[in-house]
């Protein structure tokens, strides 16, 4: 019996790899298992190997599985390029068609079953119809019904015609009673049941892309790239039904000047990109920034530097979004480690951007944008809008004739009322030169220190709420810091060492700015040592916590920059082979 | 009733005695009290330059953004709120050297907007650099031994990417520079009046003299169409680009916002942005 399942589809680009990834992983979804599936693609549409990587548990987990179960092949280079990761007993089911073979490199007690997929879903009407073959075969495999996949099959084709579907699940069976006349350990693969319960299944863009729509966002002007798209493609079908609007702009810089404008004149609005698009709106964030423009960007980062490795993961925008503008601004940055998070995120990101009037980054990394996982459902009385600080009519009226309103007004709390275009007596200026309190350009150098320290300290002893997470043990022997989507794999990480005795925390940072030096500073002089793990070649956030003032005597570097994720193991392994080397 | 002292403020500009951009300030202050706007209905977006100094100079909301960029903001601006005139304004370096692209694109797609660019062919701000309209040979600081890079055409452009309302006007002509804003203003779509606006400190070639002498009115030819795109085309090549008046105009274009899936009357600005619980609940369903 297997507790989980690790298991793997691969072939061409543009041969439906991803619909057979997703058809297993959402009927699964379906039964109440909890999936993690990361994919693995190339910049191109056709050609290419791809790959999906389904994990299949009883309980959530939030990265991919050590090793693979079972890999259902339908080109060699498939088994050539994951063959390795398969177990010891793992299982290769490759399409008949190509005449696979296992290189000699594999374990030997891997096992290949060649099956006819193409052959057979020929003789049911069509070729593509090879990956429900091979899906029936996984089925039967792993203890599923044949019809397992019926609902989604439903869903997917239904309205098109009944005929598809009933010719995909005939395809379905065949490919599961192929299987049964095999010659295989049955109950070694056979998948132990979960309990009945309902989430979703979705990525952390559509997370972002909801949270958006659920807290009124209504204006998105971007620019396609990958990983981020997926956002302005989901809002881009929602939008309209709630009177609002995608903008696909010529570039960058135009996206975040869009954003600017729409957010200056009143609607909630956001964009959404990846590191070369974050790198054209450098100087619009200092605009928004300047002008003290509530804007929502996301920044999906993937490999750079450069168009870099742009379908993969890697953490390296840190130091981009928080120092790359020129000149001084405040600005706020999310570091969500979940769709979860994702989408309470957004809808926090709207809110703190009005309330504090100012730029706010949302960032994600490939595994967490693009991973489609399970998700407990969304909590709508949790989805909260505040405007912020904004005039009142009253308050216009009493700006006297002739003058202008103090849309820069100097406050305790450095937060000035706002008003949009089209309001009566709200007339003001703003300008990203340095200005009066009616907007006014004013480069005088008692008012510049004025409005410096107004847009800089309202901020001044923020520690946002949930900006870190923590799990495992207190005054831990090593304590674990991570910052986006490596929480799954660090947490099974911790749980693994903690099973062999030794003594593990584990900290996860959600917010960079403010950055959260008060909680992380009890949580790391409770540590004996502490190890900062991260997907990037320079250990930004490795710095970024010393930068900000935090010190401690054993402060470890763990790095990965290869393009995948971390895995459990790798955490598992690297953190006990430096408590060895610690305790010597 | 609102009338052109409405779109006055007490602010001295700071642009030079004699700088053609006063008289785009006035005409754009008379073209918004001839069309009864009120102040606060109208919101000026602009980019740097001397010219982009322009939206702190009328009395109306004014937004200055960054260098270039004034359409996109612009734009932005009007997709927030539809109800409002948007007006963007800025120089010839702001327009069509680093922000090229966007006018194009903002030709392109068509908002409800109108742009009014004060070419001066020269970088007046920056003191006196060359810009994408001056013309082969021109000496500036940074073509000391004369221009070797030729002068782009505004209006070809403007043309080519589809544009609904082109005209051109000249700071010297303040009445006619009037009614192109307001035809510009009224018509649905983007609209580019381009208007030959003098720099009298770092520009000593294309000065007032010089373009009353080689611009000609198109009301000189009584036979041209402004409807007729084809024509516009040819006698833009044909003066060389230095006509004034209405030079195209396509009434039957609609307007992006008219065309976006969904987009309502009442402006996103006033609308509630809270989905009920039944909406958020299906749509949650989706992912399941
Ligand atoms: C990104 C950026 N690059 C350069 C500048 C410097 N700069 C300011 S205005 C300007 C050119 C102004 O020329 P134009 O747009 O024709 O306006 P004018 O002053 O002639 O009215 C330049 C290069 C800037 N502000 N921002
Ligand atoms: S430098 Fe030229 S463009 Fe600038 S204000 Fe003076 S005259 Fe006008
Ligand atoms: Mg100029």
């Amino acid at each position: 019996m297997l507790q989980e399942l690790s298991w793997k589809v691969g072939g061409q680009q543009g041969e439906g790899i991803d619909s057979t990834g997703k058809t297993f992983s959402t009927s699964l979804n379906r039964m109440g298992y909890y999936i993690y599936s990361y994919r693995h693609f190339s910049s191109r549409i056709k050609g290419g190997h791809t790959n999906d990587n389904v994990r299949v548990t009883t309980e959530p987990k939030s990265a991919s599985a050590d090793y693979l179960d079972i890999l259902v092949a339908f080109d060699q280079e498939t088994i050539d390029l994951n063959g390795g990761e398969l177990r010891d007993g793992g299982i290769v089911i490759a399409d008949a068609k190509f005449n696979p073979n296992l290189p000699d490199t594999l374990s030997s007690n891997v096992k290949l079953v060649v099956m006819p997929f193409t052959k057979i879903a020929e003789e049911h009407g069509a070729v593509i119809m090879k990956n429900m073959v091979a899906l029936g075969a996984t089925a039967r495999l792993v203890g599923l019904e044949a019809n397992f996949c019926a609902s989604v099959l439903q869903s997917r084709f239904g309205r098109k015609s009944q005929k598809i579907v009933d010719q995909n699940l005939e395809a379905v069976k065949a490919g599961y009673d192929t299987m049964s006349n095999e010659q295989i350990d049955f109950s070694a693969f056979k998948l132990a049941p979960t309990t009945p319960d309902k989430h979703l299944f979705m990525i952390g863009n559509d997370a972002i892309g909801f949270g958006a729509l659920a807290a009124g966002a209504r204006v998105m002007p971007a620019y396609p790239i990958t990983p981020a798209s997926d956002v302005m493609e989901y809002l881009i079908k929602k939008l309209p039904k709630v009177g609002g609007v995608v903008v696909q702009t010529e570039d960058e810089i135009a996206a975040l000047n869009m954003t600017i404008g729409a957010s200056y004149a009143g609607a909630r609005a956001l964009t959404a990109t990846s590191g070369p698009g974050l790198a054209l709106m450098m100087e619009a964030l200092g605009l928004a920034g300047m002008t003290e423009t509530p804007v929502v960007i996301i920044d999906t980062q993937r490999g750079g530097p450069s168009t870099g490795l742009p379908t993969k993961h890697e953490q390296s925008d840190m130091y981009a979004v928080l120092f790359g503008n020129h000149g001084e601004i405040g600005k706020i940055v999310l570091t969500p480690s979940t769709p979860e998070e994702s989408f309470y995120a957004t809808v926090d990101a709207f809110n703190y951007a009005e309330k504090y009037q100012c730029p706010v980054i949302i960032m994600t990394d490939l595994a967490l944008s693009l991973a489609s996982q399970s998700v407990r459902p969304f909590n709508y009385d949790a989805v909260t809008i505040d405007r912020g600080r904004l005039a009142t009519q009253e308050q216009l009226d009493q700006v006297p004739t002739g003058q202008m309103f103090k849309r820069y007004e100097r406050t305790e709390d450095g937060i000035s009322p706002r008003v949009f275009p089209g309001q009566r007596g709200g007339l003001h200026h703003v300008t990203g030169v340095e200005h009066s309190e009616i907007g006014r350009p004013d480069e005088g150098k008692k008012n510049h220190v004025l409005m410096m320290n107004k847009r800089l300290n309202k901020f001044n002893g923020t520690e946002l709420p949930n900006s870190v997470s923590y799990t495992g043990d207190k005054n831990p022997d090593i304590l674990l810091i991570g910052v986006g989507s490596s929480i799954g794999a660090i947490d099974e990480g911790t749980e693994r060492l903690r099973k062999q005795g030794l003594k593990v925390g584990h900290v996860q940072i959600k917010v960079l700015s403010p950055f959260p030096i008060n909680t992380l500073t009890s949580y790391v002089n409770s540590a004996k040592q502490t190890m900062v793990i991260e997907s990037n070649g320079t250990g930004q956030l490795f710095h970024l916590i010393q930068f900000f003032g935090l010190t401690h005597p054993e402060m470890k570097s763990y790095l990965k920059y290869d393009g995948t994720p971390f895995l459990p193991k790798e955490i598992e392994a690297h953190v006990k082979g430096s408590m060895i080397a610690w305790q010597r | 009733m609102a009338t052109v002292k409405e779109f006055r403020n007490n602010i001295r500009p700071n642009w030079c005695p004699g700088c053609g951009d006063f008289a785009v300030q006035a005409s754009i202050q008379r073209a918004l009290g001839n069309l009864d706007l009120e102040p606060e209905n109208v919101a000026i977006i602009s980019g740097i330059g001397c010219s982009g100094r322009i939206s702190g100079y009328v009395n109306a909301y004014g937004f200055h953004g960054v260098h270039g960029r004034s359409l996109p903001v612009a734009q932005g601006v009007k997709l927030a709120n539809r109800n409002l005139t948007v007006l963007a304004a800025g120089g010839d370096g702001d327009g069509f050297g680093i922000g090229l692209g966007h006018f194009m694109h903002a030709a392109r797609r068509n908002m409800d907007i109108t742009y009014i660019v004060m070419d001066n062919s020269i970088y007046g701000l920056t003191k006196g650099q060359h810009s994408p309209t001056s013309a082969f040979g021109f000496k500036a600081k940074t073509t000391p031994a004369g221009n070797i890079e030729n002068a782009i055409s505004p209006l070809q452009i403007a043309l080519a990417a589809g544009i609904g309302f082109l005209a051109q006007g000249f700071s010297h002509d303040v009445s006619q520079l009037t009614e192109l804003i307001q035809a510009g203003i009224r018509h649905k779509g983007f609209s580019l009046i381009n208007v030959f606006s003098p720099c009298v400190t770092y520009n000593k070639v294309n000065t007032y003299e010089w373009y009353k002498e080689h611009t000609i009115s198109l009301e000189q030819f009584p036979d041209y169409d402004p409807t007729n795109r084809k024509m516009a085309m040819e006698k833009v090549a044909d003066t060389d680009g230095l006509c004034t008046g209405l030079i195209f105009e396509d009434k039957n274009k609609q307007p992006f916002d008219s065309l976006v899936e969904g987009f309502k009357e009442t402006p996103v600005v006033h609308q509630d942005i809270h989905i009920d619980r039944d909406f958020f609940e299906k749509t949650m369903e989706e992912f399941a």
